[in-house]
């Protein structure tokens, strides 16, 4: 990891390209569980419903230690190295 | 036993409470917008009145703790902890966080958030005389993030406690990205590579200059942006500036942000225009500027990455961009870069920084608004300073249009060849200057618009003007003033050049000195 310092006055938001959207959810797709309350609630429903929906997708179940933080680096490995899809449940 | 980090707040009163106090006491943390925190507020005050431990509460923000004020009315201090200081040195991840220390300050409880059973466990452990009804209260709520966490304040505040210099943004640039095409994709660029502006070098660089890393040199426009020594040592690392080159940056960046210098309309104009800097006193030699051979081109570091270096915190801090308010119809080169020094040793005359009221011995850039240059003015055959200075003025007289007189700036350089023709005559920078007047002065009707070239007086006004007015000679320049001369170059080649200017005077641009601090 290379960490530089913004040359900006820092009023713009640094943009990151994203990945080009995908035509069809085919594979793994993990569920991330942020650690807030309910958060789990939401998730069971969604690996529900995708089961339903796309009986072909995997769904690996992930949480992170705790919301206040970034997940750590193994984590995030480990999510991008077994998936090809992330849904994250962000709020409470 | 773990030992709680001492602390002194003031309350809204302004009476300063400090920690620990010798008897057992609760901390506590809150923020207002937290509605957990808006919760315990009451038994916090039920805890206070109990007179079984006293508590401190630091709340983070200014505005936030009015409001609590107002709403809740604690009966405890509510200290201002809203430069954060003391909730990082606690390192509160959730609030509301409560903690109860004994008299050394010694850690004893603590709670997070809000459960039901853990609270009144604690009371009746701790406050045993404090009246609640538990009842009225839910059995659990979630804490809210502690503003210490917020990514771009944690950051901050890492720094301020390791009593680092640096406070930009730190942006990470992952494993799987490369660094420099990153940097292209962020615009900090000037369409050539830059060197990664790691806290590592950004903090060598500051090294090169005794100002504090938070000083504002000044606002660049068009954002109008507080160019910090931190920001403006990060663009100097962008452009590949050893550190001995910063106080040379900062005191450009000081002279082309003045009114004077107008550096937002040298920006805008369709014209293209672009600062050219020029570097006079002991600074020079010590920092590896080259004033010799291919003085005006590539291949010197300290030339190059100087001008650049102002160019990108222009472009970076100030925002001018091409194609956003940076609107030169053409563009030139000198964008890039356009820095060098003059030679004072091989001039007979007075350093330029001299003549413009500095003492010799002191460091001096000049920043110009040039639009196009060097325009090179080729005579190998004047033998006497009268016929050379007449060529210099033929060539200045091409500056913008040959019929365009009453032109504003121009920086001559001269090269040493030409230097010696000049002085074996004793010509002055000031006999060159009236001669370049005197030659280019011509009557108003040689400058008038024809069906040939366009350019010029335009006919009707020409002809609506009296006699004695077509007749009278217009030199090239407002002003002999307007013509800056410096000497630079190679021993070797007949042959000067000249920087040719923007709009002069209030409405445009003025050369404005800065003296570099070392």
């Amino acid at each position: 990891m290379t960490t530089i310092l913004d040359p900006t006055d820092e009023r713009v938001p640094i943009a990151r390209s994203i990945t080009p959207r995908p035509e069809a959810i085919t594979g793994n797709v993990a569920l991330l569980d942020i650690s807030k309350p309910r958060g789990n609630v939401l998730l069971d429903r969604l690996e529900q419903r995708l089961a339903e929906r796309l009986p072909g997708v995997t769904v690996n179940r992930y949480a992170k230690p705790t919301f206040t933080k970034p997940a750590p680096e193994t984590l995030r490995q480990d999510i991008k190295a077994d998936n090809d899809f992330v849904i994250e449940a962000l709020a409470d | 036993m773990t030992a709680l980090p001492a602390f002194s707040l003031a309350d809204p009163s302004g009476t300063d409470h400090s920690f620990p106090t010798g008897s057992p006491t609760v901390v506590t943390f809150v923020k207002e917008d937290c509605p957990t925190c808006n919760l315990v507020m009451p038994l916090l005050d039920a805890l206070q009145a109990s007179g079984d431990v006293p508590v401190l509460a630091a709340g983070q923000t200014a505005e936030g703790n009015q409001v609590l004020l107002d709403r809740h009315a604690p009966t405890f201090p509510l200290l201002d902890d809203s430069i954060l200081k003391v909730s990082f040195a606690y390192d509160v991840e959730t609030v509301p966080l409560v903690l109860l220390a004994d008299g050394d300050g010694g850690e004893v409880a603590r709670l997070v958030g809000f459960d039901r059973d853990e609270w009144q466990a604690f009371f009746a452990s701790h406050a045993p005389n404090a009246a609640v009804d538990w009842d009225a209260y839910p059995k659990w709520r979630p804490g809210c993030g502690s503003l210490t966490q917020d990514p771009v304040i944690a950051e901050r505040l890492r720094a301020e406690s390791e009593n680092s210099p640096l406070r930009a943004r730190r942006i990470d640039i992952a494993p799987s990205d490369d660094v420099h095409e990153f940097m292209f994709d962020q615009g900090f660029t000037d369409g050539l590579p830059v060197v990664p502006p790691t806290p590592e070098r950004v903090l060598r660089m500051l090294s090169g200059t005794g100002r504090s890393s938070q000083e504002v040199v000044a606002e660049i426009p068009p954002n109008y942006a507080p160019a910090t020594v931190e920001k403006i040592a990060v663009n100097a690392v962008l452009a590949g500036c050893r550190a001995e080159y910063l106080p040379v940056i900062i005191a450009a960046i000081e002279a082309i942000c003045t009114k004077q210098f107008n550096i937002h309309g040298v920006n805008a104009t369709t014209m293209g225009a672009s600062p050219v800097l020029v570097v006079n006193g002991p600074i020079r030699e010590r920092i590896g500027m080259n004033m010799r051979l291919g003085v005006l081109g590539q291949g010197t570091r300290a030339n190059a990455a100087i001008g650049r270096a102002v160019r990108l915190a222009v472009r970076n801090i100030g925002g001018a961009k091409p194609g956003g308010t940076e609107r030169s119809t053409l563009g030139n080169p000198m964008k890039f870069t356009m820095c060098f020094p003059e030679w004072e040793e091989r001039s007979p005359w007075e350093a330029m920084h001299v003549e413009r009221g500095f003492d010799a011995e002191d460091s001096v850039v000049t920043a110009f608004a040039m639009s196009s240059g060097p325009a090179l003015c080729v005579d190998q055959s004047s033998r006497t300073a009268r016929q050379l200075a007449g060529s210099f003025a033929l060539s200045m007289e091409a500056a913008q249009h040959v019929r365009a007189h009453g032109a504003s700036d121009a920086l001559l350089v001269v090269s040493p060849e030409h230097v010696d023709t000049l002085w074996r005559d004793r010509f002055s920078k000031d006999d060159i200057r009236e001669h370049v007047q005197r030659v280019t002065a011509r009557p108003l009707a040689d400058l008038v618009s024809d069906d040939d070239i366009g350019g010029g007086i335009p006919r009707d006004r020409f002809d609506a003007m009296n006699e004695d007015r077509r007749n009278r000679r217009s030199p090239k320049f407002a002003s002999k003033d307007n013509i800056h001369i410096v000497v630079a170059g190679a021993e070797a080649g007949k042959f000067s050049g000249v920087f040719h200017g923007w709009a002069g005077g209030e409405i445009g641009s003025i050369p404005v000195s800065r003296q570099i601090e070392e």
